[in-house]
C-alpha cells in the first residue's frame, strides 16, 4: 500500500494530458449522453407507433438519425477532436468513414443493380434448401 | 542475486518518476495505438453491415424480419447498453481523482448492464433458432446471426475485461497502467455502443419497416 501512495503523484501529474484526450469536458459529455438517449428514443417511438405511413420517408428520417448519433457518440463519448494525438486519431476515423462508406455503400449498390438486371430465375431455382 | 535485489529496490525508490514519463509517452502511443484497433475494427462490422445490406430481403421463402423481431426486447436491449455507456462514463472522473472504491462501483454497474445485454441476446437466439429461424435458414438470417453475434462476442470480450479490470483495481490500485487500460477499455465499450446504433437502426428498424 505504501508503494501506491509513493506512485500516486506522479501518476495524477501526468495523466494529465492523458485526461484532456480521455474525458476533458464533462459537459460535452453530459449533452452527448441526453442526445444519444433522445436520438435512441425518436426512431424506435417512429417505427413502433407507426407515427409516419410512408416507409420511404420513415427510412430516411431513422438514417439521418443513426448517423448524427453516430457522430455525437464519437464527438462526445470517444472524444474525437481536432487536436488529440497531433490529429491522427481525426485522420484514422476520417480514412475509416471513407472505407466503411464504400464497403456498404458500394456493396450495396452493385448488388442491387446486380440483382435487378439479373434474369429471373424459375420458380423451381427459389425452393429454399434444407 | 543481492545485486540485483538491490538494483529493483533503487530503482523502486529513485528512478520510478523518470520511468512514469517514459510510460506516459507510451500511455499516449497506446491509447493512439488501441484507436487504430478499434478502426480496423470498424471495418470487420462494416464488411459485415456490408453483407447484411447485400442478403437482407434474400428470406429463401422463409420468415422476414417483421415476423421475427421483437421491438419491444431489442428497444430494452438498446437501453441497456446505452445505460451501460453511460455509467462508463460515470467511472472516469472518479478513475482520474484516483478513487479507486467508487471506480470498481461504476465498472461493475458497467459489466452487469452488459451482462444483461449478452443474456437477453443469448434468449433472442435462442428463441429463433427454437422457431426454425437460425443461421441456417437463410441468407437473410445467416447474415443477421453473423452480424448480431459478433457484436455480442465482443460485448461478451469487453465483459471479460471489465472483470479483469475489477479484480486487478483490487490488486493494484489506481496506477498509470491501470489508469490506461481503463481508458481504452471505456474506448472500446463505447466503440461498442456505436455499433449497436448501426444494428439496432439498419437491422432491426429497417427491417420491419420495410
Amino acid at each position: 500500500m505504501s508503494t501506491h501512495s509513493l506512485h500516486t503523484p506522479p501518476d495524477t501529474d501526468l495523466g494529465a494530458p492523458e485526461s484532456t484526450h480521455g474525458h476533458g469536458s464533462r459537459r460535452a459529455y453530459r449533452i452527448g449522453v441526453a442526445l444519444s438517449i433522445l436520438l435512441t428514443v425518436v426512431p424506435f417511438w417512429l417505427v413502433m407507433s407507426k407515427a409516419l405511413p410512408n416507409p420511404t420517408v420513415m427510412a430516411a428520417i431513422i438514417f439521418a438519425l443513426a448517423l448524427i448519433q453516430i457522430t455525437v457518440h464519437v464527438v462526445s463519448f470517444l472524444h474525437l477532436d481536432t487536436r488529440s494525438e497531433g490529429g491522427w486519431t481525426l485522420l484514422a476515423f476520417l480514412f475509416t468513414a471513407v472505407i466503411v462508406v464504400l464497403t456498404i455503400g458500394g456493396s450495396v449498390w452493385v448488388m442491387y443493380h446486380l440483382n435487378a438486371n439479373m434474369m429471373p430465375m424459375p420458380d423451381a431455382a427459389m425452393v429454399p434448401m434444407h | 542475486m543481492t545485486d540485483r535485489a538491490h538494483n529493483i529496490r533503487e530503482t523502486d525508490i529513485r528512478w520510478h518518476p523518470t520511468e512514469r514519463e517514459e510510460y506516459d509517452h507510451g500511455g499516449g502511443a497506446t491509447v493512439l495505438g488501441f484507436w487504430i484497433y478499434l478502426m480496423s475494427d470498424a471495418l470487420i462490422f462494416a464488411s459485415l453491415f456490408a453483407m447484411f445490406g447485400v442478403v437482407s430481403t434474400s428470406y429463401a421463402g422463409g420468415p422476414g424480419p417483421r415476423q421475427l423481431f421483437d421491438l419491444p426486447l431489442v428497444a430494452l436491449n438498446t437501453a441497456l447498453l446505452l445505460a451501460s455507456s453511460i455509467t462508463f462514463g460515470q467511472a472516469i472522473p472518479h478513475m482520474e481523482a484516483g478513487r479507486v472504491g467508487p471506480t470498481r462501483t461504476w465498472l461493475a454497474v458497467t459489466g452487469l448492464l452488459g451482462a444483461a445485454f449478452v443474456g437477453i441476446e443469448f434468449y433472442e437466439f435462442a428463441h429463433l433458432v427454437q422457431e426454425g429461424a437460425g443461421p441456417q435458414r437463410s441468407a437473410f438470417l445467416s447474415a443477421f446471426f453473423t452480424l448480431v453475434g459478433t457484436h455480442g462476442a465482443h460485448v461478451t470480450v469487453g465483459l471479460i475485461w471489465i472483470a479483469t479490470m475489477l479484480i486487478q483495481l483490487r490488486q493494484h490500485g489506481l496506477t498509470g497502467e491501470m489508469k490506461r487500460r481503463i481508458i481504452c477499455l471505456s474506448m472500446f465499450w463505447h466503440f461498442l455502443d456505436i455499433i449497436w446504433i448501426g444494428v439496432f437502426n439498419f437491422v432491426y428498424l429497417f427491417g420491419v419497416i420495410r
